[in-house]
């Protein structure tokens, strides 16, 4: 399991950086959408790979790490998850404006 | 009764109350305006008139409050004489300027901008003068060269103004972070900022190795501000401010500022070679040269601002010659100064308003059309150049006395009293001219309207400093004397010498210097007149004004090509690799991977479910060049397999976020694509370099992928630390927090300023969208309906059975209805999971999110028009009530005297319902929603609504940018 998720937030973050070095917002846009996943992954990752035990306490199951899992990556990533799409919005607006403005779409706004 | 403590406190804070205020008000009330800022300068001078008895014979009144103990920082505010004389000349002529610029700004001024900046600079002014902690001190001292800028800068629209402002700003705020410095250095050697333990410590700080720094970078700071050489070029660019802002600001107070601080430490810095080798040249250099400069100016006000500068230069050199009664001397002139150069600045104002132009070459003759305010300036300019029985003799006396004494034989020193004399004959010259040009002679040819007297209460603040000009000037020892007293005790203590303020003192050494200034100004004055002033303009000084900004600038244009680029990609690839590069650093000489490793079993529908997210988002980096709907699907791809992660290891608030924002990006995004024209496959071209650099690029992408997989790997197969802070979240998550869902636990309540900041992020973005948005200019090729839409719309043409727009209502007939019939659904969803938050998986955040789908989904099914008649959507109202819910509960915690978001609950009995379980945390939860809400909705159909603007259509058609 470890495996396959740390295989996946590495393909997520080529691809994301991949992207953001490419020369058209769009490009980048995307690029960024793919790394936040990756970094959220990551984060999420150091509370180690834990199955059947969400952080919400039941009844008579003593509150320890070994019942549930780690709760301070989660609540990390949930803020990070709400702020990427923050983020996304106002790029995609800038995108267009500068679309608008540039009349092409490379991220310096003229073709090099 | 109030104690003085408070009433210093209340002196402090009135002024930014004030600011406040008078920024609310409307843009013309110009009345209002000046009745509320000039009753405040009223109500300090009462302030500070009733604390008058308590800081005479060298008393002080101070008052602590804590703020970091432990860091030496508090608020102190402390008043003694010196600052009590600061105290009253900054609010005293605060209130005459208050009164003057109601009648010469324009009714076209945004008024309440104005106001609310004078307001805060008195205030910061204040600041200053009333610090007792030096940090808190230099804080005031950089917000006084802020609202300075703000104030020079005030008529936006003009050039010259903004910069001036840039330049003042840049040359007094730098000044300001080396007296930021200066003090640090000081705090360092003391051990305390605390101003009165600063002041009792003299002799440690002269004896200490860092004594010369910390006197060059306080050196720097106060003499930037004076406007001293060689930082003097920012004060005549600084004239394009409103003459009222000239008036209080350039003039009487905040270039006084460093004056100020001068006077301050000049007890613990002053007394050694350095400090007299560095400062009394500078105040010579400027009272020289500002004085010769000032009989060149054409501008009235260029005249009085080389003069300022010359008179700060004079009271600078004072300062330097180290001896008690010059200090005296220095004090008073500076008092005298921010009079008479304040009714002078006024009475240029005055000029300018009634005649249209400052230049004193198309002045002239207008005694006869405004005989009262020319009696005035020419009292006031007498006093400047430093006439008998008036204040700025006194003080030009007390001057030239001191410049006969001996201080350390040096040759500069038997040479200063010739430099005073000259100088004082260029500040007659430039006097008399101020007068004889602008008002005497034949009656001015150039001017497009008759002059007249201004509106008697304009003309009234000159009228008090002017008689104040005359009645210390007549009879000081009535007047002036005690308050020097006063002054001079507090910064001398018992070493404060006997003065006496006579207006005679028989025929001496200064009488004599005065004599021959005034013959000589006179004489001066006459032979350039002859030369008519233009001709001896000198260029290596006059184009002193202009050259330091130039300079900086093209210095770090040139320093910009070399070191930097303007090009996105080339910047990125930095950052990254330096990332990387950093990220690697405490990595270094350990083992990544450790020695045994616990490894879960691996599922195979995991296994599936990433292997189709890492094709997915392989292909999403493929496709995002020419298929942007296709890289967008296989990017939802990628985002549902995190999606499911989420689910599978444990975190189903995650999931569930995840899930939401997955939908309402991809709406977005497709909203967007409508205005993002297609590109040309064929343009593909190809050369080496652009080959090369791709490959680079590839292996960034690769060694960067690779390395964020391996550090995962290598934490999540070493076993997790049982004594870290999530033993401690989730122990205390019932017991502190009430709830059973310690993600949502955290976020709301242990972390709640977290997620304050979060949400605030979340409005200024959904603001920022609104707001670009409005002006929003498309691409051209996009302006014209969507290629699907044109083709339906043509077939609806070609047959007359069908009316225009009916094919597409006839598409989207059946999801359409059962995307209306979906709303209560998806709404009872949102609040259902808004209310099992704090024990299930749910909460704010997607209770919020959810609401907005439901709410996005009406504009695809019927479109913004047909939902805008149904149904009130006021998302930036949604924002504000979700804020004010916060901020709320947040501040609910004070009242019973908790820190901010200090969680609170209870168990309340209501009728009918039973025991019902209240927290503060649901309110603050509730104000999550809300802003989430508004947020998303206002970004989501801020974009929609770009549509119908532009296409004027009575059917808009929001979603057909998937199209």
């Amino acid at each position: 399991m470890e495996i396959i998720l740390a295989l996946s937030i590495g393909a997520l973050a080529g691809s994301g950086v991949w992207l953001m070095l490419r020369s058209r917002t769009y490009q980048v846009l995307i690029g960024l959408s793919l790394l936040s996943y990756a970094v959220n992954l990551f984060i999420f990752s150091m509370g180690r790979v834990r199955t059947g035990a969400p952080p919400i306490l039941k009844p008579g199951v003593p509150e320890t790490l070994a019942n549930y899992t780690d709760p301070v990556p989660q609540a990390l990533v949930l803020t990070a998850i709400v702020i990427t799409f923050a983020m996304t919005a106002l790029f995609l607006v800038v995108l267009l404006a500068a679309r608008g403005l540039a009349r092409n779409d490379h991220v310096d706004g003229r073709e090099s | 009764m109030i104690s003085n403590e408070s009433l210093l406190l209340v002196a402090i804070a009135i002024p930014f109350l004030g600011s406040l205020i008078a920024g609310l008000l409307p843009t013309n009330a110009r009345n209002l305006e000046a009745w509320l800022a000039g009753g405040i300068a009223l109500i300090e001078v009462g302030i500070f008139s009733f604390l008058y008895p308590y800081i005479v014979d060298g008393q002080v009144v101070r008052a602590e409050w804590a703020w970091v103990p432990a860091a030496g920082l508090s608020f102190v505010l402390r008043l003694d004489g010196f600052a009590w004389v600061f105290a009253l000349l900054i609010n005293g002529i605060g209130g005459l300027v208050f009164l003057y610029a109601r009648y010469y700004m324009s009714p076209e001024d945004p008024v309440p901008r104005f106001f609310s900046f004078l307001l805060a600079f008195l205030g910061a002014m204040l600041g200053i003068v009333l610090s007792g902690n030096l940090i808190q001190m230099v804080f005031f001292w950089e917000l006084t060269s802020f609202f300075s800028f703000l104030l020079i800068g005030y008529w936006q629209h003009d050039s010259g103004a903004r910069a001036g402002a840039r330049l003042a700003l840049a040359v007094t705020a730098a000044g300001g972070l080396c007296l930021f410095g200066g003090v640090l250095l000081l705090g360092h050697i003391i051990g305390s900022y605390d101003l009165d333990k600063v002041l009792r410590a003299g002799n440690l700080i002269r004896n200490h190795p860092l004594y010369l720094p910390t006197l060059i970078l306080i050196l720097i700071g106060a003499l930037s501000k004076s406007a001293q050489f060689p930082f003097q070029f920012w004060l005549p660019r600084a004239m394009s401010a409103p003459t009222p802002v000239s008036a209080y600001l350039h003039s009487a107070t905040m270039v006084k500022a460093g004056i100020f601080i001068l006077v301050r430490f000049w007890p613990v810095l002053g007394g050694t070679d350095y400090w007299l080798w560095i400062v009394a040249p500078a105040g010579l250099i400027t009272f020289v040269l500002g004085a010769y400069l000032a009989m060149f100016q054409n501008d009235l006000k260029g005249v009085l601002a080389y003069s300022t500068i010359s008179h700060l230069g004079l009271t600078t050199l004072l300062l330097g010659m180290d001896s008690p009664l010059a200090l005296v001397a220095a004090i008073f002139h500076l008092m005298n100064h921010a009079t008479f150069k304040a009714s002078l600045f006024m009475a240029a104002g005055i000029i300018d308003h009634e005649t249209g132009t400052r230049d004193i070459r198309k002045l002239s003759g207008l005694y006869r059309y405004m005989p009262v305010t020319a009696t005035l300036a020419m009292v006031a300019a007498a006093a400047m150049a430093g006439v008998p029985l008036l204040n700025g003799f006194l003080s030009k006396e007390m001057f030239f006395a001191e410049t006969i004494e001996t201080h350390d034989g040096s040759l500069l020193d038997d040479a200063l009293p010739y430099f005073a004399t000259i100088a004082a004959m260029f500040s007659v010259a430039y006097s008399l001219r101020f007068i004889r040009d602008v008002f005497f002679g034949p009656p001015p040819t150039e001017l497009t309207r008759t002059p007249h007297e201004p509106p008697h209460w304009m003309r009234f603040p000159v009228e008090i400093l002017v008689v104040v000009c005359l009645v210390v000037g007549i009879v000081p020892n009535y007047t002036i004397a005690p308050f020097l007293n006063v002054a001079v005790a507090a910064v001398l203590g018992s070493a404060a010498p006997k003065f006496d303020l006579a207006i005679w003192h028989g025929f001496n050494v200064p009488f004599f210097m005065s004599l021959v200034a005034l013959a000589g100004g006179v004489g001066v004055y006459a032979m350039l007149k002859s030369f008519g002033f233009t001709g001896l303009s000198v260029p290596w000084l006059s184009r002193g004004d202009q050259a330091p900004s130039d300079r900086i600038g093209s210095t770090a244009r040139a320093l910009m090509r070399v070191i930097a680029t303007r090009r996105l990609q080339p910047q990125l690839r930095t950052a990254i690799c330096v990332a990387f590069l950093v990220g690697l650093l405490p990595l270094a000489g350990r083992n990544l991977l450790p020695e045994t490793m616990e490894l879960t079993r691996i599922d195979v529908a995991f296994a599936v479910v990433w292997f189709i997210g890492i094709v997915c988002a392989l292909a999403t980096a493929y496709q995002a060049k020419f298929h942007r709907l296709a890289a967008l699907i296989l990017l939802s791809g990628a985002g549902f397999a995190t999606c499911i992660t989420f689910i599978y290891l444990s975190a189903p608030d995650l999931a569930l976020t995840q899930l939401l924002v997955e939908i309402v990006t991809m709406v977005l995004i497709l909203l967007g694509l409508r205005w993002l024209p297609k590109r040309d496959e064929r343009l593909l071209e190809t050369d080496s370099s652009m080959l090369m650099r791709r490959y680079v690029d590839l292996t960034i992408a690769l060694v960067v992928g690779a390395g964020l997989a391996l550090l995962s790997f290598a934490v999540m197969v070493r076993p997790q630390p049982d004594n870290g802070i999530a033993q401690y979240f989730l122990a205390q998550a019932y017991p502190e927090g009430g709830g059973k869902n310690v993600v949502n636990v955290i976020l709301v309540d242990f972390r709640g300023f977290d997620t304050l900041g979060e949400i605030t992020v979340l409005c200024i973005v959904a603001i920022s969208v609104f707001a670009l948005l409005r002006r929003f200019r498309p691409a051209p090729e996009s302006i014209a309906a969507p290629e699907q839409k044109r083709i339906q719309e043509a077939f609806d043409v070609d047959h007359p059975d069908r009316r225009p727009g009916e094919t597409i209502d006839d598409y989207l007939l059946v999801p359409s209805v059962v995307m209306r019939l979906l709303f209560p659904v998806i709404g009872t969803l949102g609040i259902f999971l808004f209310l099992r938050g704090h024990d299930q998986p749910g909460g704010g955040f997607a209770a919020g999110l959810t609401l907005a789908v439901a709410i996005i989904l009406q504009y695809m099914a019927g479109g913004a028009v047909w939902v805008e008649d149904r149904i009130r959507v006021f998302p930036l109202r949604w924002m504000a009530v979700g804020f004010v819910f916060a901020l709320a509960a947040g501040c609910s915690a004070w009242i019973v005297g908790y820190p901010f978001l200090t969680s609170m609950m209870g168990d309340v009995h209501l009728p009918l319902i039973g025991d019902v379980h209240l927290s503060t945390v649901i309110l603050f939860d509730l104000g999550v929603l809300a802003i989430v809400l508004g947020a998303t909705v206002l970004e989501l159909i801020a974009l929609a609504h770009q549509s119908i603007r532009t296409h004027r259509k009575p059917k808009p058609a929001a979603v057909e940018g998937a199209a």
